[in-house]
């Protein structure tokens, strides 16, 4: 793949994000949030995680003024893959590219551990490597987690598929005790209509090799691969 | 041009749990004030706003309010505006 991973000022997961793209041999681009243009032919633009602009006003409200959400607009526009981890899911939202909110979680409390999240769509661009029923450990680390949308946007993203992950016990069963932040629905992961544009919570990025205690978040980085293998880069030009 | 002063609030609308203020709404509770209730917890935002009247200097905040100061899927707003004091005279 050819792979661009946006530093925003206060991200701190971009490095982490470029090496666990670079895994399978992809090229990867560091792209700085005051580029107005960005590498031709770019399969996936990532925004990583981290506490862009310091969280002022709201997570991820200034980062999406950024002169680089242009571009990761229109690469979305045309079909391209954006993949928003953490701080990156919240921009995504504050951009409108996904819908709903993240806000505060239900504790109060920053929350950073290990979380099992069972994988309700294993047909997308993102998750297409899991197995159906399969149950990802996958670290998360935010403040701000909790996802929060009117009740019909909700029925429409269950609907329509587009919930991805959601919190569970190690078991698979989604539980209010297995949700970490309060998240409606226990919500930690969802794609736009177009299934292009993912965000979720939790960081595929620090579970990428088992030596970090998991190498289950590599299942997106090789959906994203498969998805990009089989859809030729010319048409998204 | 006249310069405003623009105090604007952002809340979580009523719809969303604002587990900062229930927080805040026990603790009351537990000094012995049951009478107050329904704690909201939100931003208050002050800033001048150079316009010729006043329904420009709402318009100008209003927009603000919609593209960046707050986020209308989980946030109401509310502004009020006064003409800005100078030298201590209302102008």
């Amino acid at each position: 793949m050819n792979v661009g991973v946006v530093s925003f000022p206060g991200s701190n997961c971009d490095a982490d994000a470029r090496f666990a793209a670079s895994l399978d041999g992809s090229t990867v681009h560091a792209l700085w949030h005051k580029d107005t243009s960005v590498p031709a032919g770019l399969d996936l633009i990532i925004l990583p995680g981290g506490f862009s602009y310091g969280d002022y006003l709201r997570t991820g409200a200034i980062a999406r003024f950024s002169p680089i959400m242009h571009e990761v607009v229109a690469h979305a526009k045309r079909g391209g893959l954006v993949l928003g981890i953490c701080n990156g899911f919240q921009i995504l939202t504050e951009a409108g590219l996904l819908p709903g909110a993240l806000i505060r979680n239900a504790s109060l409390s920053f929350v950073c551990k290990t979380v099992h999240l069972k994988v309700e769509n294993t047909t997308s661009a993102f998750t297409s490597a899991v197995t159906k029923g399969a149950v990802l450990g996958i670290p998360v680390a935010h403040g701000d987690g909790r996802y929060t949308a009117t009740d019909d946007v909700l029925d429409r993203l269950e609907g329509e598929n587009q919930i991805v992950y959601r919190y569970c016990d190690s078991q698979g069963h989604v539980t209010e005790a297995a949700n970490p932040n309060g998240s409606l629905r226990n919500i930690a992961g969802i794609l736009n209509a177009g299934g292009n544009v993912m965000g979720l919570m939790p960081h595929p990025e620090r579970a990428s090799d088992a030596i970090l205690g998991s190498a289950d978040g590599l299942t997106v980085f090789a959906s994203m691969a498969q998805y990009v293998g089989s859809h030729s880069v010319e048409a998204l030009a | 041009m006249k310069t405003y002063t623009a105090h604007i609030t952002v809340s979580l609308r009523k719809a969303i749990l604002d587990v900062q203020g229930k927080t805040v709404e026990q603790a009351l509770h537990s000094l012995h004030m049951p009478a107050l209730g329904n704690v909201r917890i939100g931003k208050h935002i002050e800033m001048d706003v150079q316009a010729p009247d006043p329904d420009r200097a709402l318009e100008l905040v209003n927009d603000a309010c919609k593209k960046l100061l707050a986020n209308p899927v989980m946030e109401d707003y509310h502004v009020r505006l006064e003409e800005a004091h100078t030298n201590g005279v209302r102008s």
